[in-house]
């Protein structure tokens, strides 16, 4: 080592900040009686028209908003805007692969939280980075689409093990896959044996009922 | 796959360490990086030099990486074997119930300054 060189010792995880934001923003919104869903899945499974017909069974119901976070482009919270008339917003990750505690905190500065229930975050679709960083959410769910294949909890294990809730969406192209539902049931308990899952048809609507009663019970007991 | 983004989360820790502790100028940010923490070296190392070169707290800092081995543990035997050769199957008696002591780390481990 050079002369003068001084070391100094740090010794800290990189997500350690993240975690006590998510922390922090977790428990703010606990108080305010706001349930954050942190919805993942890959590009192109099916997110924002899940979403569409979630939000429209379940508007009545709850007073919902929506956040998109993508790279670039807002046609997604354009999308859910004129398809369901609740509040949505986009937010650019600015070419990160996730969102992390603080833009999630940053987005939601741009909701009028009060009087609000429930709040989707549509995460950037990527299976791999969101699963590293708490967004400060109440639950982390993901929509894992036939086509991608039943072995998928095997390649990505992080990210089925931290969602409670997994949803197979394209149910109705069962047919032309080689699609193995109870494997998948299988591989994903593997990796959290916790796991909700729930086999729907977002362009049918076939499930969709199952998952927002699904939906309504999580928000119910968040705010006991 | 999200290496940029790390180095982002590094540069932020490692200019609050530098304002802590009154320094201008970092030579070097040594890293601890599990075997199992998806991070490549190689990758962070490559982003780092772009996105540090921009602030000059760190032009020309270098990052160096070591790397930590993973270890897992059986819940069933309770013995620890590589992560990497076995994966979540224990070598020893064959059970699935394991977790990880260890390997998954992306920690700054300490700075060099003048």
């Amino acid at each position: 080592m050079e002369d003068g060189v001084k070391v100094i010792e740090i010794k800290k995880s990189i997500f350690e900040d993240n975690e006590k934001e998510a922390d922090a923003l977790r428990a703010e919104l606990k108080r305010k009686g706001v349930y954050l869903l942190n919805l993942m899945s890959s590009p192109g499974s099916g997110k924002t028209t899940t979403l569409i017909r979630l939000v429209n069974l379940i508007k009545d119901q709850v007073r919902v908003a929506v956040m998109e976070a993508d790279i670039d482009s807002d046609v997604d919270a354009v999308k859910i805007k004129e398809a369901t008339g609740i509040p949505s917003i986009q937010l650019h990750t600015g070419g990160m692969c996730h969102l992390d505690a603080e833009m999630t905190r940053q987005g939601l500065d741009n909701v009028a939280l009060d009087g609000l229930d429930l709040v989707i975050l549509e995460n950037v679709g990527n299976l791999v980075c969101p699963a590293e960083f708490d967004t400060g959410s109440a639950q982390n769910a993901m929509i894992l689409s036939v086509p991608e294949g039943h072995d998928k909890p095997l390649k990505y294990p992080l990210m089925f093990s931290i969602c409670n809730l997994v949803v197979i969406n394209k149910m109705d192209v069962m047919p032309y896959f080689d699609f193995d539902l109870d494997k998948c049931k299988e591989y994903i308990h593997m990796r959290n044996p916790k796991a909700t899952v729930i086999p729907i048809c977002a362009k049918t609507g076939e499930g969709v009922d199952e998952l927002a009663q699904w939906l309504l019970n999580e928000i119910k007991n968040w705010k006991n | 796959m999200h290496e940029l983004g790390i180095v982002f989360y590094i540069i932020r820790d490692v200019k609050k360490a530098a304002l802590e502790h009154g320094v201008e100028h970092v030579n070097a940010v040594v890293m601890n990086i599990g075997e199992v923490s998806t991070v490549v070296p190689d990758y962070l190392t490559d982003c780092w030099r772009w996105a540090a070169d921009k602030e000059d707290l760190l032009r020309g800092c270098e990052l160096r990486c070591n790397m930590l081995p993973a270890v897992t543990t059986c819940n069933a035997c309770g013995k620890e074997y590589p992560t990497v050769e076995h994966g979540r199957t224990c070598p020893y008696c064959g059970s699935e119930d394991t977790v990880l002591k260890c390997g998954n780390e992306v920690e700054i481990k300490e700075i060099e300054v003048l």
